[in-house]
């Protein structure tokens, strides 16, 4: 059981990354972004290329895909959300939803629908033994990653002017301009931060995932199961979101089967919806 | 300072201010008065730059700024407390007034004002950690006339601040004002407590169901028949 708990926390903190990128745009700009999982694929083939073609290992590639696709989420606020902001909010729904499908679609068009892994990564899939319990490496690598650069986003939103600017406008976006904050352009910065989120989550993936056009919807349902449980635009609630899916997929997986382990996640988040619809951590 | 000629502003192409015309010179305290609805913080709101004029121009220190996005204005040295205050509900007193300070570059310049708003609101200060929305009405005015002040504004355009405060606090925060003024500060005040408001100013616009119908200063206004009926109940 113990082996248990431990693989579905190393999971959960991935997963706490990737919502943590979800619940930026969503809490602070309420966009709904249907693409935030095509950013993920983006970045986990990013990682794969860097990899194939310039033979650098993911973990130290890590930096630049986290550039590359925040600079994947400032063109899509660029290009396609900004111009639906002030639109009706099922604009932007529909908006982000055609973004998801062509940026998916383009991956299978360039690089097919085969699978792709990276074999033989820097870190490898061999275990190390605490106790009772065996853990990957690989695993260990992108738990801890994952933790960490939640960290570093709770600490830049919390403590830079730019990340306290991001919350002002997320509370309240004229007042925001009144104070002479762009609020377009930190927008332009929130969904990069969230495209860096999910790119760092890709490359600390990319390692022990095999990567498919397909590879991600997964990841963006949970996600979004995710930043509903811990509370809109709230990163602790997602980091606690996270594990707590993590855990409940590993443990219901292996209580009832491993073919209904999503079945506990789903039962859990539309139970704690019914309680709290704001989230366990909401506002 | 600033003038505004025959300025007309609406939402969603409805104009809701017809052909305003009026002037703030330097240091002056200046009040727009009129009803509830007659339409002063939609001009509030035109003149920061959250809303596009229809017609007409807004000129400030020489340079014509329609077009000029709102957060340009505040680096210009344009500053608004809008109506009902509109706090960074969850943030801090201290981030809050950051957040006032965000086109400062100068730290030092920065500590400088807090020190500033500080002595002049020194309950803000008590509780500079404690969270904005757990103020009651009348700090939370205070707070956000000390943020409106943390940009170190030339002039400073405060909507409706006695809304919702008990008399006592609105002479407070009235007070408060001159103070500000007497730094060098130019104000232009919204309200809808016409005596106070005129009191305390050098001149005043009236509004009625956007348009201005008279102007003058305060002796002027005050002894105006239509100021008299309409709104002291004379």
């Amino acid at each position: 059981m113990g082996q248990i708990m431990i693989n579905g926390l190393m999971n959960g903190f991935v997963y706490a990354l990737v919502a943590v990128g979800l619940t930026l745009t969503w809490g602070v700009m309420d966009i709904v972004n249907f693409a935030h999982g095509e950013m993920l694929l983006w970045g986990m083939y990013a990682a794969f290329w860097i990899w194939s073609l310039l033979s650098i290992d993911p973990i130290l590639s890590l930096p630049i895909v986290i550039l590359l696709i925040f600079i994947l989420g400032v063109l899509m606020y660029f290009l396609v959300i900004k111009r639906v902001l002030n639109a009706p909010p099922l604009t932007a729904l529909l908006a982000t939803f055609g973004l998801s499908m062509v940026l998916k679609n383009l991956t299978q068009f360039f690089w097919t629908a085969n699978y792709r892994n990276i074999t033989n990564p820097l870190v490898g899939s061999d275990s190390i033994q605490i106790g009772e319990l065996f853990i990957r490496k690989d695993y260990i690598v992108a738990a801890v990653g994952s933790l960490l650069l939640t960290f570093v986003v709770i600490w830049f939103v919390n403590k830079t002017k730019t990340g306290v600017a991001i919350k002002a406008t997320s509370m309240n976006k004229s007042a925001a301009k009144l104070m002479g904050i762009n609020t377009s352009k930190i927008f332009a910065i929130t969904f990069g931060l969230s495209g860096a989120c999910v790119g760092a989550a890709a490359a600390l993936m990319s390692s022990f995932t095999p990567i498919y056009p397909e590879a991600c919807a997964l990841y963006s349902t949970l996600a979004f199961v995710i930043v509903a449980l811990g509370g809109f635009g709230n990163i602790k609630g997602a980091l606690f979101a996270g594990l707590l899916i993590g855990l409940a997929e590993a443990v219901g997986g292996y209580l009832i089967g491993t073919s209904f382990k999503y079945l506990v996640v789903f039962v859990i988040y539309l139970v704690a919806i019914q309680i709290r619809p704001k989230g366990l951590f909401g506002w | 300072m600033l003038k505004v000629e025959n300025l007309k502003l609406g939402y969603d192409g409805v104009p809701v201010i017809f052909d305003v015309s009026l002037e703030v010179h330097e240091k002056e305290i200046v009040s727009i008065v009129g009803s509830n609805g007659a339409g002063k913080s939609t001009i509030l709101r035109g003149l920061s730059g959250l809303l596009k004029p229809m017609a007409g121009t807004i000129t400030y220190m020489g340079q014509k700024i329609n077009q000029v996005p709102a957060h340009k204005l505040v680096e210009m040295g344009m500053a608004h407390v809008p109506e009902g205050r509109q706090l960074f509900g969850k943030l801090s007193v201290k981030e809050n007034l950051m957040m006032g300070a965000y086109v400062l570059k100068d730290e030092v310049t920065k500590k400088d004002c807090l020190e500033q708003v500080f002595e002049l609101f020194p309950r803000l200060k008590e509780r500079e950690n404690q969270a904005a929305e757990t103020f009651s009405g009348g700090e939370q005015q205070m707070l956000a006339i000390a943020r409106g002040m943390m940009s170190r504004p030339k002039l400073l355009m405060i909507d409706e601040m006695s809304l919702g405060l008990a008399p006592v606090l609105v002479d407070k925060v009235m007070d408060s004002l001159k103070v500000i003024n007497s730094i060098g500060i130019t104000v232009l005040l919204v309200e809808q407590k016409v005596q106070e408001a005129l009191e305390y100013a050098d001149r005043g616009y009236v509004l009625q169901n956007g348009r201005m119908v008279i102007s003058g200063t305060n002796e002027e206004l005050l002894a105006s028949d239509i100021v008299k009926k309409a709104y002291l109940g004379m």
